[in-house]
């Protein structure tokens, strides 16, 4: 009896060892790895990522090309280190060959270049949106369909200058890629119309105390921009609104994305009237947008209306399988066609038609936004103005872009 | 805390397979034979990455298991080797890199986190428990900081990516099955090293001033200098296991040395157990299978607390970690093995 015991207990380690090859013998399923935090800071923003990834599996019925779709699921906590190290656990554990993430700036950028040691991998993103995950140095199998943080700003920088009437805006944002994006594409319009920025902090993820940073904003600035995520936001927001500042604010994407606007507290009265622009917006008329928003509302524990991170989970979630159907589900040539599917892929989502350039980065609409109280007191984003079609480069021509040199904690500057 | 050291009774009579023991060459067998039933998956992600966390709980357990000193800033030294390499060696981050060849930038790298490590020592070495805990995760922390907000040398948030493993003797050493290997060569060198240590007289003379450091000190021995001899070679190690990291990686970055990796190292070293230099390498095994497949067993919500749930139930069986459960065992199945047969 002892001896069986033992030969068991051998068994099952063997079996432990080797189920990575034995796990690839399923034919009827198609796996794809789903990529996002669920630890750390933006723990909300990678739920409600989940969520819209889940909306448009749900929205296929579970199967693709007469296949069923498997998800499997991979956590960070927004540092680039864990997010290769869920790819590669995904990638080389699991199996995919197919996967959709990661949702932050610096994660976007490391898994990229993970993709390049894995070519018969093909990666879609999830809502990361740092510029440099595409712009420069891109890798031949990662796809964007969701657009890059500078494009979430296009028509801001000008609105908060022509409209609004701000000349000086001092900025607060997030101390990597992403942000540095978001401050990128918002000054790229407000210092060509004229504005200054005389003041820039930037504070790491995860802080708590602003005290210092509100106390270094200049007294004489007409506006502020804060792009802040999650749990960053509203501290920030808090502490602003505690400290007696008045300073009306432009927000970041995800400032006043519905990650935010739904957290509780006297933070309404703060960020009513707030403009801002992202790929979304919450009082779109646009039917297919509203039929995004019932789909949406099925999956648990969603928002009033989804966030950005739902909105770009779902659009490459939607490409993804899309790129599958057309290609019959086959990705045993190392996902060749499906490659070629995908670069040549183009459709309508819920916030308008998507394409990709030739860097494998989507080219879509814009939303220009103001933060209004809805009908039930819930914070919405009202659609302010829709710009038509914002490719990576905001219009520009490329080599005139590419001259304006990296994003990073310095570059534009306007004082 | 008292722990108590197996007594050494070497006798002449004893060849050097029965020093060695049994239970060494079974498990020397096992982890050399590892690559052959272990995908690559588990050669590295799995086993690489236990043997480099062992090797961090390892230089922990020189520090808490012998000198009675509780670090929480073995990963910071680990990262300072870790920059090192992405500094000196070569990076695809445009920022410094100044391409210095292996053989040059490991021994640098790892005299940097030696040295380090014996000033974080050096600062330290004056308290005790609790506050030497304190003191040196404020070290942690601060380093983190440091690291995340200066862009000159650090690369802030982004840090340093890109980085190879090196080639030579025409091998590739970041593929799965060199890598193993040289993760296994480097942590079964710690791991006898610190063994051999802890019989030596330097070894002897630590654990005295840990247990007795006033008696210790009116007979004439320097207490501080012991100590702060202790940090720079659990430096060594931590600096090694910082090297394999960061080409384990292929980058580092702030993340790599946060507070929460340091919080994995303690978890390591305790829940393997300090009385025996084997136990973080235990602790580290299981550390890693459950932040690997936590996911898969209880879906991406709740996965964070069956670690802590497993953590908790480890801890609270046998508060000596794995390695005091196995010495409660131990005598059951001695028991068992004397009935006679079925």
């Amino acid at each position: 009896m002892r001896m069986h015991r033992r030969t068991l207990l051998a068994l099952a380690v063997f079996t432990g060892l080797t189920a990575p090859s034995m796990a690839l013998a399923a034919d009827d399923t198609i796996k794809i790895g789903l990529l996002a935090t669920f630890e750390g800071p933006f723990t909300v923003l990678g739920e409600d990522g989940e969520r819209g990834a889940m909306t448009a599996v749900a929205e296929m019925n579970g199967t693709v090309a007469g296949k069923k779709i498997e998800i499997v699921k991979g956590s960070s906590d927004a540092s680039p280190d864990s997010a290769v190290r869920a790819a590669r656990k995904l990638v080389e554990q699991d199996g995919v060959k197919v996967l959709v993430g990661p949702l932050s700036g610096d994660e976007g950028i490391a898994v990229k270049d993970y993709a390049k040691t894995q070519p018969n991998v093909t990666f879609i993103n999830g809502t990361s949106a740092a510029q440099d995950t595409t712009l420069r140095d891109p890798a031949e199998n990662f796809f964007r369909f969701s657009t890059d943080g500078a494009q979430w700003m296009a028509g801001l920088g000008t609105y908060a200058f022509k409209d609004k009437g701000y000349k000086k805006v001092a900025t607060v944002a997030e101390d990597y890629s992403f942000p540095y994006t978001q401050v990128f594409g918002f000054m790229a319009e407000f210092c060509k119309a004229g504005g200054h920025v005389p003041s820039k902090s930037w504070v790491p993820i995860g802080n708590k105390d602003f005290s210092s940073v509100i106390a270094a904003i200049p007294e004489d600035v007409d506006a502020i921009y804060v792009a802040l995520g999650g749990a960053d936001a509203v501290n920030f927001l808090t502490q602003y609104q505690q400290g007696g500042g008045t300073a009306p604010l432009i927000g970041g994407s995800i400032t006043v994305d519905q990650t935010v606007l739904t957290s509780k507290g006297k933070l309404k009265e703060v960020l009513k009237g707030t403009p801002s622009a992202g790929p979304t917006a919450d009082t779109n008329d646009a039917p297919a947008w509203k039929a995004f928003v019932e789909a949406y509302k099925k999956q648990p524990g969603a928002f009033p209306s989804p966030s950005l991170f739902a909105h770009g989970y779902y659009v490459d979630m939607k490409a993804t399988l899309l790129g599958l159907d057309q290609v019959g589900g086959d990705v045993s040539d190392g996902g060749k066609k499906l490659r070629d599917a995908l670069s040549k892929l183009s459709f309508d989502t819920p916030t308008g038609k998507v394409s990709l350039d030739k860097n494998r980065n989507a080219i879509a609409d814009i939303f220009l936004t103001e933060v209004t109280e809805g009908a039930d007191g819930n914070l919405l984003n009202k659609l302010v103005k829709v710009v038509p079609q914002v490719n990576q480069t905001l219009g520009i021509p490329e080599d005139e872009f590419m001259k304006l040199g990296a994003v990073n904690r310095d570059n534009p500057s306007c004082p | 805390m008292s722990l108590a050291i197996p007594a050494t009774s070497a006798t002449p009579q004893q060849n050097w397979l029965e020093k060695l023991g049994a239970g060494h060459i079974i498990l020397a067998v096992a982890l050399v034979l590892y690559p052959l039933v272990a995908s690559d998956f588990f050669l590295t992600q799995i086993g690489g990455y236990s043997l480099i966390f062992g090797m961090l709980g390892l230089s922990l357990m020189l520090l808490a298991g012998y000198g009675g000193m509780v670090s929480l800033a073995q990963i910071t030294v680990a990262g300072i080797a870790a920059y090192a390499i992405a500094i000196l060696g070569n990076n695809n981050s445009s920022i410094l890199g100044l391409g210095w060849p292996w053989w040059l930038a490991v021994p640098f790298a790892v005299l940097a986190a030696a040295l380090a490590s014996a000033l974080i020592g050096w600062i330290s070495v004056r308290t005790e428990g609790i506050y030497t805990i304190m003191i040196t995760l404020a070290i942690a922390t601060a380093t983190f900081y440091f690291a995340q907000q200066n862009y000159a040398i650090f690369n802030g948030h982004s840090g340093y990516a890109g980085i190879r493993a090196p080639v030579f003797w025409s091998v590739n050493w970041r593929d799965p099955r060199p890598f193993y290997y040289l993760c296994l060569g480097l942590a079964a060198l710690s791991y006898a090293a610190v063994l051999y240590g802890s019989r030596s007289t330097f070894g002897m003379t630590l654990q005295a001033i840990r247990d007795n450091p006033r008696r210790m000190r009116a007979l004439g021995y320097h207490v501080t200098a012991h100590k702060v001899f202790a940090w720079l070679l659990a430096g060594v190690i931590a600096g090694l296991a910082g090297v394999l990291l960061v080409w384990f990686n292929g980058r580092v970055s702030p993340g790599t040395i946060g507070v929460d990796a340091a919080i994995d190292v303690l978890i390591i070293a305790v829940i393997g157990g300090l009385r025996h230099p084997i136990g973080p390498f235990l602790g580290a095994v299981v550390v890693v299978l459950m932040q690997t497949f936590a996911i898969d067993i209880v879906g991406a919500e709740r996965f964070n607390t069956l670690i802590g749930m497993v953590f908790l139930v480890i801890v609270f069986v046998s508060p000596d970690g794995i390695l005091g459960l196995w010495g409660r065992i131990k005598p059951h199945l001695a028991q068992e093995s004397l009935r006679p047969g079925p």
